[in-house]
């Protein structure tokens, strides 16, 4: 994040801005995640109100740092404001980002559930909790097996997959806490071993 | 099936619980936060079983919003109402929003670090692998479905090979394949 820019942000923009999340929040099936490469044509390609390296900083640290990855939203507000003026402007980007990202999305989800709840006993919401359990299963391994292959699949990064295996194994089949298993695989990486 | 938890399991016993509980999870959830979740409040809390984490996770997933946050709104929701969905994000994100920040104003000193660059691709090794242990550990809940065991497991195999190999949009397994599933069930169940 060396380069940045200097904006010069009214209303206006920061209305757009917000616009822009407020419009992804209920496409976002499947999480924030998916969302990105809309998100990168309209800040990056389109605005140029981030550089491509602030945004791709954004979503790395956000996924490398504890808590949910959704806060890569916050951290292209943090990196929008910061642009057009300092930290004032930096609180404002964050707020409004995740405001738009998520207020749309939680009154649905909040709604939906409370209205499920109350009608746990109909014949279609139970089938949708028993049809959807096995993809949601699946759903997870897969989504093990695209994470572990990040870097690649192939052969030459053997110890990165032998590494998720033996985590596997070992959260599955132990009560070891998971903070000594991410201190293992971060010191094999500190070190250069895989 | 859920129905209202017995008066007898454990649950957050006020909202503060639930708000520390939240912080707790989401401050071990080094890339991502859904296997400290499933660990935390099935196995150690005992808030919910497997069935309905399950459940719960199906619904956070199909909505749209960051699943993790979906399932904070559902599980503050069950136990507080609306308070409680709120305190559940405010748990999940609070604390989370300024450390990731700390960390965005330091990263630009060390990002050029191997160690750290190795360190990085070593925890997102591991996040993989609980991840994938995770969803190991609830194929056991699907023992009970009204799909039987065949079905499940053809499902949740075209879901993977969906996903991994042919690389589908999600929207398409979880509208196409999913609605598939729940008319399957629906037929297989008694009204």
């Amino acid at each position: 994040m060396t380069e940045t820019l200097s904006l010069n942000f009214g209303v206006n923009e920061w209305f757009q801005f917000f616009l822009h999340y407020l419009s992804l929040s209920l496409l976002a099936i499947g999480g924030a995640i998916a969302m990105i490469p809309d998100m990168h044509r309209f800040l990056v390609e389109q605005n140029l109100w981030l550089t491509s390296a602030q945004f791709n900083a954004s979503v790395a640290i956000a996924q490398a740092a504890p808590g949910p990855n959704v806060l890569f939203i916050a951290l292209m507000g943090w990196n929008v404001g910061m642009n057009a003026g300092g930290v004032l402007y930096g609180l404002l980007g964050i707020t409004l980002a995740m405001t738009g990202m998520l207020v749309p999305s939680s009154v649905l989800t909040y709604n939906a559930t409370q209205w499920g709840h109350r009608n746990r006993n109909l014949r279609s919401v139970r089938a949708f909790k028993q049809g959807m359990a096995p993809i949601v299963v699946g759903l997870l391994i897969a989504t093990g097996l695209i994470l572990a292959s990040a870097s690649g699949t192939s052969l030459e990064h053997w110890p990165l997959w032998l590494l998720a295996g033996v985590s596997a194994v070992i959260f599955w089949r132990t009560k070891l806490h998971i903070l000594w298993l991410l201190a293992a695989g971060a010191s094999l990486g500190w070190f250069g071993w895989i | 099936m859920s129905d209202l938890p017995p008066e007898d399991r454990p649950r957050p016993e006020s909202l503060s619980d639930l708000f520390v509980s939240f912080t707790l999870l989401a401050l071990q959830g080094f890339g991502g936060v859904l296997a400290v979740v499933q660990r935390e409040l099935v196995e150690n809390k005992r808030w919910m079983t497997r069935d309905e984490f399950i459940e719960d996770w199906s619904v956070a997933q199909i909505m749209p919003g960051p699943n993790v946050i979906n399932l904070a709104l559902i599980v503050g929701g069950r136990y507080f109402g609306l308070k409680g969905a709120l305190v559940g994000l405010a748990g999940m994100l609070a604390v989370p929003l300024v450390l990731v920040l700390a960390l965005a104003v330091v990263y630009s000193q060390f990002a050029e670090h191997p160690g750290v660059a190795g360190a990085l691709r070593g925890m997102g090794a591991v996040a993989a692998g609980l991840i994938m242990a995770t969803g190991i550990k609830l194929i056991s809940a699907l023992q009970t479905n009204v799909l039987g065991w065949r079905w499940c497991a053809a499902l949740g195999l075209a879901c993977l090979v969906g996903i991994v190999v042919i690389r589908l949009p999600l929207f398409y397994i979880l509208f196409g394949l999913g609605g598939m599933a729940c008319t399957l069930a629906y037929t297989r169940m008694k009204s």
